[in-house]
């Protein structure tokens, strides 16, 4: 089976290079033009503390500012490009217009399970950019008038729909999206915000978001991605990010993160220590594929395995700081490179990043990590750790609650607490049915009610209107970083909808989708030692930005009074018998003729006269002086009504 | 895992499932409250909601109780719904069959752990049941469904209590013990399982027993109760069993009535062979019981089990107790009984993970009368809608055969039966909030507080009897009896929507007495009539006074020991604890019409109203 793998890749791989040589012939030399389209692939492995191994997938296309190329793109993909230029028709005047999007800024995210903010990290730069909440979100900023935004969302969020098969246009409706003023640290008035936390991630999502690379799952990093594997894994996370600038022109990152359990051998199945030690892994035992030979497209191709601060403090306690091969663990094969982060701090150990170059055709690349010893450590915690729930019973109202609890990991707060003071932004979007009274908003530090002003540091409400808006609350909070907890408390009625208004699977419940903490003045950035190494690795530059830390919430689901959704049609069904029984008969009587059938009955028989002609006309005679049909409609919706509720 | 438990004591069970459920890779945290007592709160019927006020001012170590909950994490899923395993346990007085239930708690929990079809969370609370196990598994759900912000918990208790002392240094950073306290939820809930091992000694199988009741009555969606029962019969192999009256089993009545029923099917039988209602004789005997049971265990009010903790909170919940068919000692017998019970539980909880909404398609209102049949609302309010049905035609006939044969302002005089009945009615009301201030005095025994509100409430009844004298009036026992009748039914419409069983019970009580009631002196004609008439109205008066009826069920069904009247308190506060809307039925629609039937049966003055 690896064979005819490996011939298979080889046979795409030829025919690659053959069209390689084809285009190289008639474009020229643009591989490595730094001025023209670039495309680079990158892979970043970590071990994580709960024996589970992140694998996050970073590819990032970028395209010529200036739209001299015309339509036309090497790399970039097309699709892509026309959600942002807004170009003039090519065709001749009265073709229709392709609606094109002047997108600025765009992040699209599809995510199956949660991001275990305890587990896997709350503060390092993979946990802030890349925990997403579950389902789709979707945000964009736009470089249109403010009256011509909403209907340009409109039309991206069909676009994107068509794009990547999935039921982004749901967001279309403006009872799903919002316009969030400042949670996102951005311009205020021309940003949409919208998530779809019940939407189903699976393959279908995944092709049309592999069909914008180069070399499509075909070569490269992306030929890891075996679907039963990445699928099985415990979170799954597909993003689009889209930036456009003059300047820079258009970058489009696609990053793929998730989350593998490594196969363990459990030699006693109830032996405590078990899990102490740390499952080994490599490449190919976690994607079951070979890795051989990069997309030759690609400007960089390069695994990065990265292992946590806390690991690395352990190693260096244990006297081997940066090496890859001790009595801990054993990486293999040998790294290219070692890059190791610089800390403000310099007491504390830093991270290390081992990078490989993956550029050898013909034999795969294998990274993977050999556990010697048991070992466990922690990840770096956000400094509160966010979560929400939902308090009250009965169908007829209930209160949300938000709580952050300090996770006490960070001691440099602990160190400078007297004066510091810590910042958290709470981002929450409520849909319209869910009628939530913002005037009931309580806030406990510590389980103490406070007052609201001395709190608050801005507050910004945007009540929900019925079918039209969703309930959008952003708040800033402050207070001192000693705190243990931060509860908030807001409670909510339960409204009561049309039978039309309900989703499907209405008897699930309503989502609410995940809320947005995040805490501005904590940046989970990383600083490398300065090589020329950083400049070509986008994974390295991107963890060198400024991120806020944030945390997603968990989505909630509200149970619903719902109505008993077969009776309109149990009603329908009876209603139409009885109304067709009543016309069937009246147009029998109506059309038969009695003193034909009586001449005809009289002339067979003369002297009886027949029952049933009788009492037909007997009825005919009543019909005839009834005034209309509606009281016999009336009985018969009653009727109906009646046998509805003795079934059921 | 069951041997080294016995070894343990209270908080030690809690510490040591923590440490299994971390090891096994779920979260964890320990559930910490103090048990409050049950009082008697007139204004909290129909609230679940107790005020946190009456906090001992200082616990003491030993008061309160810790409870070790695990959590899955569905692998894949959002988080957003949970099923719910309880195992209750006696951290003090720890069986074997509390062991071996703790056991298979954690296996399932355990492969749940590494199961990949998880779609909703899974919490297993491992309910230290030291105060009654629906004291603790209700003070978890009230937690879990209230303001119990992280934190909150550990402060009730001084921390002292309970240190950690893990030497293993290695545990000690998966024990985490400052974490260990903070209440972690898991989205809504979609069902409850509370699981339970008896060593009762059965004949041939090991057997299953489905408890559902949850308080007034309230019962699962039937497809819970259905896909348990599924499981365990065709899956198991499993002998499942509900509840049934031991009387009616016995009963030769019954069992004549099952007999004659049988002869009569199998007479329709032969006279058109299509006609499908066969029954045998010792199926409608079963089914009489179980349905007696099912009945009764309705109307009582009272949960079956911790299962009706999750019901106020509309989860369906059901108690599933397992019985072994041999000692659990043996080795074999152990094994292939966990294997079994564990499946089912597998089962059952597989089956409510796979569904994507939550239990509405089936039925909420049934009873039962085997663990596959039922009779569900729509049959079963037929009867009871007949049975209320001559109540108020025949107080209609009362009133306008009285009225019409009066004077003009006679047509008024039905303000001053309504006044009496009014007042019965104001009477019964403060009876009922009696043992609110009853309980202030210091009563010893319950006797003494039975006999002391018999007393207080025959005192004031009297003082009202003074007032209707005093006020002299004379409506006539026709018109009295309409609106007694007027408000009899009622009380019982109202009372069959909040808790069918109870007016079903109440109705086979009070519809007849109330039809037939007649003053002792008024003239009949013929003397066999008057016999039969007096007679009846007697039997059915005795019978319909709440004690004497408690009374004679207690002889009927087998209740052994002398009868005290502390037993009537004991009752009454049973059901106040548990806010049964029973208590308020017997005392504001039973007692009065009860009081007012007596009142017409011993009516003085029969000449002046009878017809003219």
């Amino acid at each position: 089976m690896a064979a005819l793998c490996r011939r298979f890749t080889g046979f795409h791989f030829l025919l690659v290079l053959v069209s390689l040589s084809i285009s190289s012939l008639v474009f020229g030399d643009w591989i490595g033009d730094d001025e023209g389209e670039q495309f680079t692939e990158e892979l970043l492995l970590k071990p994580l503390p709960d024996r589970k191994v992140l694998a996050h997938f970073h590819f990032q296309s970028t395209a010529h500012p200036s739209p001299d190329s015309g339509h036309h793109h090497h790399l970039f993909p097309k699709a892509i490009a026309q959600l942002i230029w807004n170009r003039a028709p090519c065709d001749a005047v009265g073709h229709f217009m392709v609606q094109k999007f002047q997108i600025r800024d765009l992040e699209l995210s599809f995510t199956q399970g949660r991001w275990n903010y305890e587990n896997w990290g709350g503060s390092d730069p993979i946990s802030s950019t890349n925990a997403k909440p579950p389902g789709v979100e979707l945000w964009a900023t736009f470089n249109v008038p403010v009256v011509e935004i909403d209907t340009t969302w409109k039309n991206l969020t069909h676009a994107l729909s068509g794009l990547f098969c999935s039921s982004i246009n749901f967001l279309e409706s403006s009872t799903s999206y919002t316009t969030p003023s400042f949670v996102f640290g951005l311009n205020v008035s021309n940003i949409r915000y919208g998530a779809l936390p019940r939407e189903a991630v699976c393959t279908e999502n995944l092709t049309p978001w592999l069909k914008l690379l180069p070399c499509r799952d075909k070569a490269g990093l992306a030929t890891l991605l075996d679907r039963p594997s990445i699928y099985k894994g415990y979170y799954h996370s597909q993003k689009l990010r889209l930036t456009s600038t003059k300047l820079s022109g258009i970058i489009l990152e696609q990053t793929l993160t998730i989350v593998l359990q490594p196969n363990i051998q459990r030699n006693s199945a109830h032996s405590l220590l078990d899990g102490a030690i740390q499952p080994s892994w490599s490449i190919s035992s976690m994607f079951k594929r070979n890795l051989t030979g990069s997309c030759v497209l690609a400007r960089t191709s390069r695994i990065l395995v990265e292992l946590e601060k806390n690991i690395v403090s352990k190693l260096e306690e244990l006297g081997h700081g940066g090496s890859w091969s001790n009595s801990l663990l054993d990486l293999s094969p040998n790294p290219f490179r070692v890059i190791k982060e610089v800390n403000p701090f310099p007491e504390e150990s830093n991270s290390i990043l081992f990078e490989y170059v993956n550029s050898k055709e013909y034999e795969p690349l294998d990274v993977g990590i050999k556990w010697k010893l048991p070992f466990v450590w922690s990840s770096p915690h956000a400094p509160f750790h966010a979560s929400r729930f939902l308090m009250g019973s009965g169908t007829e109202r209930g209160s949300i609650a938000i709580s952050l609890q300090s996770t006490k990991s960070d001691e440099y707060f602990r160190s400078k607490s007297n004066e510091c003071r810590m910042q958290a932004v709470v981002f929450q979007v409520v849909p319209w049915y869910v009628k939530v009274y913002y005037h009931t908003l309580q806030i406990f530090i510590d389980q103490k009610l406070q007052n609201l002003s001395d709190v608050i540091e801005k507050i910004r409400v945007t009540p929900s209107e019925d079918k039209k808006l969703p309930g959008t609350l952003e708040l800033v909070l402050g207070y001192p970083c000693t705190v243990q907890s931060v509860a908030l408390t807001l409670d909510f009625d339960k409204g009561f909808l049309h039978i039309h208004e309900y989703p499907p699977d209405a008897n699930q419940g309503f989502d609410i989708p995940s809320a947005l903490v995040t805490f501005p003045n904590l940046h989970s950035s990383r600083i490398y030692i300065g090589d020329d190494s950083s400049v070509h690795s986008p994974l390295l530059l991107k963890f060198q930005e400024k991120n806020v830390v944030l945390s997603y919430t968990e989505v909630l689901l509200v149970p619903f009074t719902t109505p008993d959704f077969s009776m309109p049609y149990n009603v329908i069904t009876f209603t139409c018998t009885v109304l067709a029984l009543y016309f069937g008969s009246l147009l029998n009587v109506l059309r038969r003729r009695i003193g034909e059938e009586e001449r005809l009955m009289r002339s067979k028989d003369a002297n009886k006269r027949g029952l049933i002609p009788s009492i037909v006309s007997k009825i005919t005679s009543k019909l005839r002086g009834m005034p209309g049909s509606k009281p016999l409609l009336i009985f018969a919706v009653v009727l109906s009504v009646l046998f509805h509720y003795i079934v059921n | 895992m069951f041997h080294n438990m016995f070894k343990l004591c209270n908080l030690e069970i809690a510490k040591l499932l923590r440490e299994y459920i971390v090891a096994v890779g779920a979260e964890s945290y320990y559930h910490k409250f103090v048990p409050r007592a049950n009082k008697f709160h007139p204004l909290h019927f129909f609230s679940s909601t107790t005020d946190n006020l009456d906090l001992p001012a200082n616990p003491s170590c030993g008061s309160f109780i810790l409870n070790a909950v695990g959590i899955i994490r569905a692998p894949r899923g959002d988080g957003k719904e949970t099923i719910v395993l309880v195992t209750p346990y006696n951290s003090q007085n720890t069986t074997y069959s509390d062991a071996v239930s703790l056991g298979i708690g954690f296996s399932i929990f355990s492969l749940l752990s590494h199961v990949t079809w998880l779609a909703k969370d899974i919490v297993w609370l491992a309910a230290d049941s030291r105060y009654g196990e629906y004291t603790t598994v209700d003070s978890w759900l009230k937690d879990y469904h209230g303001p119990a912000f992280p934190g909150e918990t550990s402060r009730i208790v001084d921390d002292a209590c309970f240190e950690e002392n893990n030497s293993d240094s290695l545990d000690h950073i998966k024990v985490e013990g400052h974490n260990s306290y903070v209440y972690k939820r898991a989205g809504t809930m979609a069902a409850a399982l509370v699981l339970k091992v008896v060593d009762k000694k059965e004949e041939e199988r090991d057997s299953l027993s489905i408890y559902a009741e949850a308080s007034n009555g309230q019962m699962p969606n039937l497809d819970l109760i259905n896909i348990a029962h599924y499981l365990a019969v065709h899956r198991q192999g499993l002998r499942v069993k509900i509840g049934s009256i031991i009387y009616f089993l016995k009963a030769s009545w019954v069992k004549l009535l099952g007999e004659m029923l049988q002869h009569i099917t199998t007479l329709a039988k032969r006279l058109n062979p299509k006609w499908k209602f066969d029954i045998t004789s010792a199926d409608y005997v079963e089914g009489t019981a179980t349905l007696a049971s099912s009945i009764y265990y309705q109307a009582l009010g009272v949960p079956t089990g911790s299962h009706g903790a999750f019901r106020n909170y509309q989860v369906d919940a059901v108690t599933l107790e397992f019985s072994p068919r041999s000692s659990l000692n043996n080795e074999n017998v152990r094994s292939a009984f966990l294997l079994k019970t564990g499946r089912l539980i597998e089962g059952v909880i597989r089956s409510v993970n796979n569904l994507l909404e939550k239990f509405h398609q089936s039925f909420f209102l049934y009873f039962l009368t085997a663990p596959h049949k039922y009779v569900s609302v729509g049959i079963y309010m037929i009867p009871f809608g007949i049975l209320i049905a001559p109540l108020p035609i025949v107080a209609a006939a009362l009133f306008s055969s009285n009225n019409g044969s009066s004077n003009k302002d006679g047509s008024w005089k039905w303000l001053q039966a309504a006044k009496v009945v009014f007042l019965i009615h104001l009477w019964a009301m403060i009876t009922s909030l009696l043992p609110y201030v009853l309980l202030q005095l210091p009563l010893g025994t319950p006797s003494s507080f039975a006999s002391a509100w018999a007393a207080v409430a025959i005192c004031f009844l009297l003082i009202t009897y003074l007032i209707l004298w005093s006020s002299s009036i004379d409506c006539g026992w026709e018109l009295l009896k309409s609106v007694m009748i007027v408000a009899a039914a009622i009380g019982l419409s109202l009372m069959s929507v909040i808790n069918f069983s109870t007016a079903q019970i109440g109705a086979m009580l009070i519809v007849p007495m109330c039809l037939l009631v007649k003053p002792a002196r008024k003239q009949t004609q013929g003397v066999f009539a008057k016999a039969l008439m007096l007679t009846s109205n007697l039997a059915l008066l005795v019978v319909a006074f709440p004690p004497a009826a408690l009374l004679i069920a207690k002889t009927l069904f087998g209740a052994s020991g002398n009868i005290d009247i502390g037993d009537f308190w004991e009752w009454a506060q049973i059901l106040w604890s548990w806010n049964s809307a029973t208590y308020m039925y017997l005392l504001w629609i039973h007692l009065p019409c009860w009081v007012l039937c007596l009142n017409i049966f011993l009516y003085p003055c029969i000449g002046s109203s009878s017809k003219a």
